[in-house]
């Protein structure tokens, strides 16, 4: 299918005028597959100019990666290109051999991976891999390719360079294995620099320095950027110029800010509503949540007077009664391996943590990675003993239950993990997987529990045809709000959700989060909702925790938190939301100073930057 | 930001937008329901059936099954019937593989043979899975100490080669029978499912659908029965396949050595060791029992492969 006439491509340009480095011309890709060919990519246009930064924005499959990969001819195995043309400083270079590519790689065209975890080798030393490149662009070799490659991780921000270059990739962190990267794409002085989602698997903090550097470093060096992202508020904060991609076609394109605050095609406007951190609000009105509550109160009073009646319990003094969890002075501490195996180090992953969540309200943690705050829901669902410190359920200390009382806390603390690919067992159907709760619990007999089951897929707008399918065939969305009918499947009180829509692109995203919030509405559940996405946050939380090396460095209500963060840390993380402060229709910006002076590598190992090394939870068996 | 003399560069800054009709707006996130739900294991199937050499492998092993099922379809003769009147005759109309030095029929011997070592393959395989499959599972769910023990006990077992540990035992327990082969192969032949085992129950025990099972209230047992073991039985099965032709190969390894079944027992490998002697004389005398045994063998590890391809999810295009 060709639409090679329809498409006005906007190559031809006026006499005088500069002539694009990069040109992409109805551009269709076709993958073999055992279902049959299938296009990745369809009438794909767009251009780049020299040193100007362009960003492709697109959901996951939606054809982005794979225009750019295109470029230096890396695509799958099972990729090809079937139509258009790709021209590079005029020349075409579509279809020309692998050994004129080789050279055009590297030297012409830098290219930045995605994930710095699996991008560099682990056997080499970082310095020795960026030699290779060096050699392999013809740019120096031996003594001299030495000093080249310190300047090169130099200008890419790392201190004490010299040092890093014979430091294997393990002693890196995750922002410093990315610097490394950049260091790399631009060792040969490339004329353009593809990035791919170059900061997606980096703590916020550490994405916008990073980011800041790179805008800097091709700034200064006049490089042309393409810019590939999922995430609309970074591409318009970075790029003066971005291509929207759907479903393998370019769906509009034009100036960042305009295309931003007029965007015409239906699936911009959807993207640029659904993205958190461009239109970030409560989801719902103040009167509509105080309504949520007063019912659950009700509904929580009925419950407590059969839960008195088995359990004898005792009420804490200090017992806040509207709170339905109250945590008081968690701390939890795992064992580190020292230098000799038999003494270990304890490493406090939670530090004397409280917080209460209120009964129908929604109470969110929010921290980068190695906060501490998964530690924290998992002592929350008594899956993590706490060293110190006490989880109170409506006032009990669930430390003291017994197996039976456990049981029966169980059933009214959910849980909801991220990885959607990990949540329902593969082996289960989704009628089953949602039945299972039941059938442990004893509840109704089949019928009742199969009644059941179609009305939680009817809650989450699944139709009831999902029930006889397996998890493989749903999408991760689908996967996301079935996990999310098993744990309503006992009609729980609380829902703890970990990292519960991180792992989803933004529309779906923004569906999971609007249907937590129409259930919270409709069974007056109370939410503790873990996420290192303040963006997120801002949509679903009524309260705030911002945590940090396992403390609490912050706490209040959601919009306290964002318009007068107290803490140097909170400003940093607010003013880390890209696009954050892109004024549009229709939302509130955030616009808050970022505190100077952070870095994500301090100098010498184990001294605890941002994202040092070290990571205890991994150790620790669990993140 | 960069500075706006970047933006300069570009000739003009078009806004352009793709025609909606060719760019239709989906449901995001729509459910499929066009096509037949299906599960992990019937994908694996439907892989399977189109996959040639499990075909291939799949008749063989029917085939193979059939014959020590109905023997005496194939052959009307009395395969421990040994007449040396008859001895070292080549293949002709009334033998078709010829007669052995004891005046056995060849082809009789090869037919019936089918039976014990299918049988043999079979139950060892069996108890060496149970064995195997408990104390892995077990040492890799609960882990600690008991993990400890169990796994250094599994590699003292790992350092006796089978055969080896097999013909001790054999020597000492004396006369054999075909239970006792089984039980003595099951009892070395286990520490490869008991180590995939482990390794296969770990890590799914890491995973966030045991853990959310936890978080109901499921007991153990049920969460190790229910979540753990279904989901780590794949590479296990797969190596079961290709351990059923190993125990197959070492039963007639073990009565060509005379240490296995009795020679009054219609094996292979007894057979295989009657025939040295006439290498020169009957060559047909090894040549058919060594084929039979070697065609079941490779189509048990044919069969392996073909299943190992079908439920490695890693192999298998979605």
């Amino acid at each position: 299918m060709t639409t090679t006439s329809v498409n006005p491509t906007p190559s031809t340009s006026p006499a005088g005028s500069a002539q694009p480095l990069l040109e992409i011309k109805d551009l269709e890709i076709t993958f073999t597959t055992s279902s049959g060919p299938v296009k990745g990519v369809r009438s794909a246009n767009l251009e780049v100019f020299p040193g100007e930064t362009v960003a492709i924005v697109g959901e996951s499959g939606s054809g982005k990666s794979t225009t750019a990969m295109a470029i230096a001819h890396l695509l799958a195995k099972n990729g090809s290109i079937t139509g258009g043309q790709i021209l590079f400083e005029g020349r075409d270079i579509t279809h020309v051999s692998e050994k004129e590519i080789r050279v055009l790689r590297g030297d012409q065209v830098g290219l930045v991976p995605q994930d710095p975890m699996s991008n560099l080798n682990p056997m080499w030393k970082v310095g020795s891999q960026i030699r290779e490149t060096l050699a392999a662009n013809g740019v120096a070799t031996g003594a001299e390719a030495r000093k080249r490659t310190v300047q090169l991780l130099e200008e890419a921000g790392l201190s004490d360079a010299e040092r890093r270059a014979e430091q294997y990739p393990h002693e890196f962190s995750g922002g410093m294995k990315q610097r490394a990267l950049i260091a790399m794409g631009l060792a040969a002085r490339p004329k353009l620099l593809v990035a791919d989602e170059p900061t997606s698997a980096l703590d916020v903090t550490v994405q916008q320095q990073i980011l800041d550097h790179l805008d800097h470093l091709t700034g200064e060096l006049g490089v042309a950027v393409l810019l590939i992202t999922h995430d609309l508020g970074l591409a318009a904060e970075r790029a003066q110029h971005l291509v929207v991609m759907y479903k393998g076609q370019v769906v509009e394109s034009g100036p960042a800010l305009e295309l931003l605050q007029d965007p015409q095609h239906p699936y911009t406007k959807r993207l640029i509503s659904a993205a958190p951190s461009l239109s970030s609000r409560r989801l719902v009105s103040a009167a509509q949540r105080a309504e949520v509550r007063e019912q659950a109160q009700e509904q929580a009073q009925g419950h407590e007077t059969a839960l008195e009646a088995a359990a004898d319990r005792t009420v804490e003094a200090s017992h806040d009664p509207d709170a339905v969890i109250e945590v008081q002075n968690l701390t939890k501490s795992f064992p580190i391996r020292g230098k000799v195996p038999w003494r270990s180090t304890p490493f406090l992953a939670v530090d004397d943590v409280s917080f209460s969540l209120r009964r129908g309200t929604t109470t969110a943690i929010v921290g980068e990675s190695g906060s501490g705050k998964s530690t924290v829901a998992q002592m929350v669902l008594k899956l993590l003993e706490p060293t110190s410190g006490r989880v109170l359920f409506e006032g009990q200390d669930v430390a003291g239950l017994g197996r039976r009382q456990l049981k029966a806390l169980r059933r009214r603390v959910q849980p909801i993990f991220q990885n959607p690919y990990g949540t329902l067992d593969p082996m289960y159907s989704i009628y089953r997987t949602i039945e299972e709760p039941m059938r442990l619990h004893g509840i109704g007999d089949a019928r009742s529990r199969e009644a059941k089951v179609r009305d939680l897929l009817d809650k989450v707008a699944l139709p009831a045809a999902m029930m006889r399918r397996y998890p493989n065939e749903l999408s991760g969305g689908q996967r996301q709000r079935v996990a999310i009918a098993r744990a309503l499947s006992l009609d729980p009180e609380v829902v703890i959700c970990d990292e519960a829509v991180s792992a989803l692109d933004v529309l779906v995203q923004a569906q999971v989060l609007e249907l937590l919030n129409d259930l919270q509405a409709e069974l007056g559940l109370s939410y503790l909702f873990i996420t290192h996405d303040l963006a997120v946050v801002r949509q679903i939380a009524d309260s705030t925790l911002v945590m940090e090396k396992g403390k609490v460095v912050e706490q209040g209500t959601t919009d306290e938190v964002f318009h007068s963060p107290q803490q140097d840390y909170t400003r940093r993380l607010l003013a880390a939301i890209p696009g954050g402060s892109i004024p549009l229709a229709g939302s509130e910006t955030i616009d808050v100073e970022a505190p100077v002076g952070l870095t994500d590598e301090t100098g010498g190992e184990g001294d605890g930057g941002p994202d040092d090394i070290v990571d205890p939870f991994a150790q620790a068996g669990r993140v | 930001m960069r500075s706006d003399a970047q933006n300069a560069r570009r000739p003009r800054a078009e806004h352009w937008v793709a025609p909606l009709a060719e760019t239709p707006l989906q449901e995001v996130d729509a459910a499929d329901t066009s096509t037949a739900p299906r599960s992990l294991w019937a994908e694996a199937g439907h892989s399977l059936i189109r996959n040639p050499v499990f075909v291939i492998s799949a008749l063989l092993i029917l085939f193979v099954l059939f014959v020590a099922a109905f023997p005496q379809v194939f052959t009307g003769q009395d395969p421990r019937f040994g007449e040396l009147g008859r001895a070292n005759q080549a293949p002709g109309a009334e033998h078709p593989f010829g007669t052995s030095r004891q005046g056995y029929d060849i082809m009789a011997r090869t037919f019936w043979g089918a039976r014990t070592s299918v049988i043999i393959g079979f139950f060892a395989m069996i108890g060496s899975t149970l064995i195997g499959g408990t104390i892995g599972a077990l040492a890799g769910y609960l882990g600690g100490w008991f993990d400890e023990v169990v796994s250094r006990i599994t590699d003292i077992f790992f350092a006796v080669p089978l055969i080896l540990g097999a013909i001790v035992v054999a020597t000492r327990l004396g006369e054999m029978n075909l239970w006792t082969v089984i039980l003595v192969l099951s009892v070395f032949g286990w520490t490869n499912i008991a180590r995939i085992m482990r390794g296969a129950v770990i890590s799914t025990k890491g995973q966030d659908y045991v853990t959310s099972s936890i978080a109901l209230g499921a007991s153990s047992p049920s969460v190790l029965l229910k979540h753990v073991i279904p989901n780590a039985i794949a590479p296990v099965i797969v190596t079961a396949t290709v351990n059923l032709g190993v125990f197959i190969v070492a039963e007639a390894t073990l009565s060509f050595l005379g240490v296995g079944l009795p020679t009054s027992a219609v094996s292979w490998g007894g057979d295989i060791s009657d025939a040295r002697d006439a290498l020169r004389t009957q060559p047909s005398m090894l040549f058919y029992p060594s084929v039979a045994l070697a065609v079941t063998v490779l189509s048990f590890i044919m069969l392996g492969d073909a299943v190992r391809d079908a439920l490695d999810p890693k192999a298998r295009k979605r």
